[in-house]
């Protein structure tokens, strides 16, 4: 049994805006273990992006409002101080995010914001600093460190930098590396380099990844365990196998189907969700895929669905009201539309 | 008209930017975005352009509606050269081209209401009078499934998916024959994309449109495309038909590309043999010698870096640029005949030449 | 580097002679009298005008007489019509006073302007921020001569309360002190101007870096909110503050604060251009653009090789 190192509990986050309460996280759990990857997956407002900020504290604000727990190595860093937190930011929990682009300073070299992210927590001088961070970018992958560490981010193309903003992350040897849709910005041959590099951080620098992404196949090849998010809320959460072979959700089966497969004959049209996610300023009632769902029905619409689980490590979640049943009938057709008949 | 030529087709067609400095801002360099295309397009078909970036692809759209000037070589549109024609004359063809672009959030005017950007090519080209103007846009906006109502709305009041779907509106004002889609579904949601793609195939069949469909996302071509076209570096290096593309790709590059593509299905992800390109791609401005993919190409020799291989048919109307074709038989690979869009690669030897007999070389998986 | 400030130097160079000739244009088109009656003086005949128009040159064509200005000026013997003094000289005399203005004030308006720009932006939203706000665009609105004019009255000798002196220019060698009580009202007057302008620029440019990704990875990081601020916040906001100040400073040091200079009376480049405007006397204005037009283009040039310092991505062209 693995060592459980982050434990999410029930989080809420809301946002308070000109036009109204931002639900953006509504009720989300989720466990990470030494070792493991865990991917987010969800697509336009669906909260990932502000639950992956929110472990590192980087939501709050005067606007922001929090529920729940966060606890890291039994501390709750939800409630910790600003200044507790910083101590974990960059060191045991460190993130990277979507655009390497904009995401390093052009005005200072490359190798200087390393070195900042190291020497924030460590007190070394510049030899030894240098040294590691030339270490790090050799252990990501970047050519000629020596000299590269010398050069400015505009210098760097957009997978060299994705690159320094993992050497940067890891600098501190962090336990949890979340990564908040790494590869998105990034050429698809590119973005094969950096999952590849991503896989191999579990052995090389035994860090647990919490991956975020829209995209199923880069889950399909490096998570172990994935949680589907739409509006706020986990609507099915198991491992990688769980998820792909045996999905329980309409949301994830219409995931599922709107995917153009490589690797399947070609559908006639595309298995689509109809309409577009929800204002999370209006949740809808009951359910909030409810507007959406092909297979809604009465109860749908009175109450938002409780868990179904299906015992396992980590247990198998989802909720929707339909029963096991009649989730096997209308799975495949959701994915597969007329092809499966 | 004839129904037996492309619609549209560049032949030889070259884009360079300058790359200018000093006081009396010489050209120093160029970024050879576009380097000898020679691509056909016909009536009622899809062709999907891909590539990463830097390849040109974008730029290849454009300059074939004019958008952008052509440097060297022609642009015909059924039949009749376009590349020099001057304003007056490009005009009237304007209405038979349109464009659909990547940014939902960018390529909409803020400012105006969306019943005004529809109706905008159709004022411009005067095709019609008030009323019925606002008849068609209303008309418009229903058959891209968006509510006629919505005419005076602006276009921050909408998502993102429908404001695509008022960029494709207005791209159909005009009743244009060809429109050149560039990647119109990669900033949407992937629930959003299905949707639009769904919506392009639908309105291709209802209003016998011919797309170039530019995209980054291999699935996403492979499902609207009947041909693909793949580009590096600004040159042309493969183009099939668009199953076979993914079956049987010839040229390295195709195969790393479809490769790297990640596949919703964990068994088969992890069975998969991955190629992993090492590096970047290089720059535009000083591309490497020889055929340009031969820097990253696993199965690169001396003459990949010297000579550049000819766009050569393989059969099948699929066409491929490479020394080291893959996927090819020893017969085919014989009989192999320089296509005659390249006829100056007549003067070069159409078998490679240290081919010793071993016609296969590594098939992918 | 050779090649950027040799290519400088030729632009500044045409810059010059575009400037010089623009001026002389001006004054040949622009109806203001006959220069040579005016020398002439008051009981001037027509043969005594006529005997100054030959030896001044004026009946010569406008080519000719431009050339020949253009050598008396880089030849230092550009002399006033009016009353017959060296321009180049004047404008040495005035140099002291221009300067001490100007670099006084330039050092007080950056440094509070920047100052005002941190507070608002830190406290954006909030009524420190408003009021910060309101008080620059008070600054900006009141005009220099108005300001100048209030402050001589009310703060000075003669005035309501004598805190201050009433204007004039005492040279830091006679006595520093009095160099610098004299000064005082004069940098207020003329950096609360800039002081608003540069917070309110500032300001913005704060606001719009602190949302930038960067930052957001600065704070991941774990760096503490001051660094964040220095490190990364306000070294990315201050270099549009650097192309600013680059040129306002070079304006003011190159005799541009003629309103300031004239309503204190400090007889500085800047007045001698306004009273030589007034009397409509071509050889000083000349020399006092050129003046002017050489700081210009200097600091342009230097603000153009900063930058590149400052920010890696632009190379100095």
């Amino acid at each position: 049994m693995a060592e459980k190192l982050l434990e999410v509990d029930d989080l809420h986050v809301q946002f308070a805006t000109e036009d109204g309460i931002v639900h953006a996280v509504d009720g989300v759990s989720f466990e990470l273990e030494r070792g493991k990857v865990l991917g987010i997956v969800g697509e336009s407002g669906s909260g990932k992006s502000v639950t992956a900020m929110t472990l590192l504290g980087l939501t709050r604000g005067v606007n922001a409002q929090f529920e729940g727990r966060i606890e890291y190595k039994g501390e709750d860093l939800l409630t910790m101080s600003e200044a507790e937190l910083r101590r974990f930011r960059g060191r045991e929990l460190a993130m990277i995010f979507q655009d390497p682009m904009t995401s390093l300073n052009p005005v200072y070299k490359v190798g200087k914001q390393i070195g900042e992210a190291i020497r924030t927590h460590e007190d070394i001088d510049s030899r030894t600093t240098r040294n590691r961070v030339v270490q790090l970018l050799r252990q990501v992958g970047i050519p000629h460190p020596e000299e590269r560490v010398d050069d400015y981010p505009h210098q760097f193309s957009g997978g060299m930098r994705q690159r320094a903003m993992i050497a940067m992350a890891l600098a501190n040897n962090p336990d949890v590396l979340i990564a908040d849709e790494p590869t998105t910005a990034l050429d698809v041959t590119i973005q094969a380099q950096i999952i590849e590099l991503i896989g191999r951080l579990k052995d090389e620098f035994n860090s647990s990844v919490i991956l975020i992404t829209h995209d199923l196949g880069v889950v399909a090849d490096v998570a172990d365990d994935i949680a589907v998010m739409y509006a706020g809320r986990i609507v099915e959460y198991g491992t990688k196998r769980q998820l792909f072979y045996d999905p329980q959700h309409p949301y994830t089966w219409g995931l599922l189907g709107s995917i153009p497969r490589l690797d399947r004959p070609k559908p006639d049209r595309l298995a689509s969700i109809p309409g577009s996610p929800p204002s999370l300023i209006n949740l809808p009632q009951g359910c909030k895929f409810r507007p959406r769902c092909p297979h809604a029905f009465a109860k749908c619409i009175e109450h938002p669905p409780l868990e179904n689980r299906v015992a396992g490590t980590p247990p198998h979640l989802d909720r929707c009201w339909l029963t096991v049943e009649e989730k096997r009938d209308l799975r495949d057709l959701t994915i597969h539309g007329e092809a499966a008949a | 008209m004839s129904s037996n030529g492309p619609l549209v087709e560049t032949i030889h067609l070259k884009k360079y930017f300058p790359i200018k400095q000093g006081l009396l801002q010489r050209e120093v360099a160029r970024v050879h975005a576009v380097d000898d295309v020679t691509l056909q397009v016909f009536e009622g078909e899809t062709v999907g352009l891909v590539g990463e970036s830097g390849c040109g692809k974008s730029t290849l759209g454009r300059t074939i509606v004019r958008l952008l000037e052509p440097t060297e070589g022609d642009v015909q549109f059924e039949g009749h050269s376009i590349a020099k024609l001057g304003r007056r004359a490009l005009q009237p063809l304007r209405r038979e081209m349109q464009m659909v672009f990547q940014d939902p959030y960018a390529s909409l005017n803020p400012r105006k209401r969306v019943g005004s950007i529809i109706d905008g090519p159709m004022k411009i080209h005067r095709t019609a009078g008030k009323k019925d103007r606002r008849k068609r846009v209303q008309e418009l906006l229903e058959i891209v499934g968006l509510s006629p109502e919505h005419y005076n709305r602006f276009p921050h009041e909408f998502s993102g998916g429908q404001r695509q779907r008022i960029g494709v509106a207005r791209a159909l004002a005009l009743r244009p024959k060809l429109i050149v889609a560039d990647e119109p579904v990669s900033a949407l949601d992937v629930s959003i994309q299905a949707q639009m793609i769904n919506l392009l195939e639908e309105l291709q069949n209802d209003f016998k449109l011919t797309y170039l469909f530019i995209a980054h996302d291999l699935g996403v071509v492979r499902h609207v495309s009947d041909r693909i076209a793949v580009m590096y570096l600004g040159k042309l290096v493969e183009l099939s038909p668009a199953e076979e593309l993914y079956t049987r790709p010839i040229m390295p590059y195709t195969e790393a590309l479809l490769s790297a593509v990640p596949i919703p299905d964990p068994d088969l992800s992890e069975q998969r043999h991955r190629i992993v390109l090492e590096g970047d791609v290089p720059s535009p401005i000083y591309p490497p010698s020889g055929c340009r993919f031969h820097p990253r190409c696993r199965y690169a020799t001396e003459i990949c870096s010297q000579v550049e291989p000819p766009l050569a048919d393989y059969g099948n109307g699929h066409l491929a640029a490479c020394h080291h074709p893959l996927n090819v038989d020893a017969q085919t690979l014989q009989r192999v005949a320089v296509a005659p869009e390249t006829p100056r690669a007549a003067d070069e030897t159409a078998l490679p030449e240290d081919s010793s007999g071993d016609s296969t070389p590594v098939p992918s998986g | 580097m050779l090649t950027f400030i040799a290519r400088r130097v030729i632009g500044m160079i045409f810059v010059l002679i575009a400037v010089s000739f623009l001026v002389f244009v001006i004054f040949i088109v622009v109806p203001g009298g006959d220069p040579a009656t005016r020398i002439a003086g008051k009981n001037a005949n027509d043969q005594l005008i006529e005997n100054i128009r030959h030896t001044w040159g004026f009946d010569q064509p406008f080519y000719e007489q431009y050339w020949i200005m253009m050598k008396k000026t880089f030849s230092g013997e550009l002399v006033s019509y009016t009353n017959q003094t060296n321009v180049a000289q004047e404008i040495k005399a005035g140099i002291p006073a221009t300067f001490s203005l100007a670099i006084g004030a330039a050092m007080i308006w950056l440094f509070w302007g920047i100052v005002v720009g941190i507070v608002a932006a830190v406290n954006a939203g909030r009524s420190t921020d408003r009021l910060v706000t309101i008080l620059a665009l008070v600054g900006i609105s009141m005009p220099v001569f108005w300001l100048g004019i209030i402050v001589r009255y009310y703060l000075a000798e003669g005035g309501l309360v004598t805190w201050f002196p009433d204007g004039e220019y005492v040279p830091f060698t006679t006595s520093p002190s009095q160099w610098f009580y004299h000064l005082i009202l004069p940098w207020g007057v003329l950096a609360v101007l800039f002081i608003g302008f540069y917070g309110r620029v500032l300001r913005s440019n704060i606001l719009d870096t602190i949302n930038e990704d960067y930052v957001r990875t600065a704070r991941a990081k774990g760096l503490n909110p001051r660094r964040v601020m220095l490190s990364h916040v306000l070294r990315n906001s201050l270099i549009p503050i650097v192309t600013l100040f680059g040129l306002d400073f070079a304006a003011v040091l190159g005799g541009g604060a003629i309103l300031t200079e004239t309503v204190f009376d400090l007889h500085g480049v800047g007045q001698y251009a306004a009273q030589s405007i007034g009397s409509f006397d071509l050889p000083p204005i000349m020399g006092v653009t050129l003046f002017g037009a050489f700081f210009i283009v200097l600091f342009n040039t230097i603000v153009d090789f900063v930058y590149a310092f400052l920010d890696p991505r632009i190379r100095p062209t």
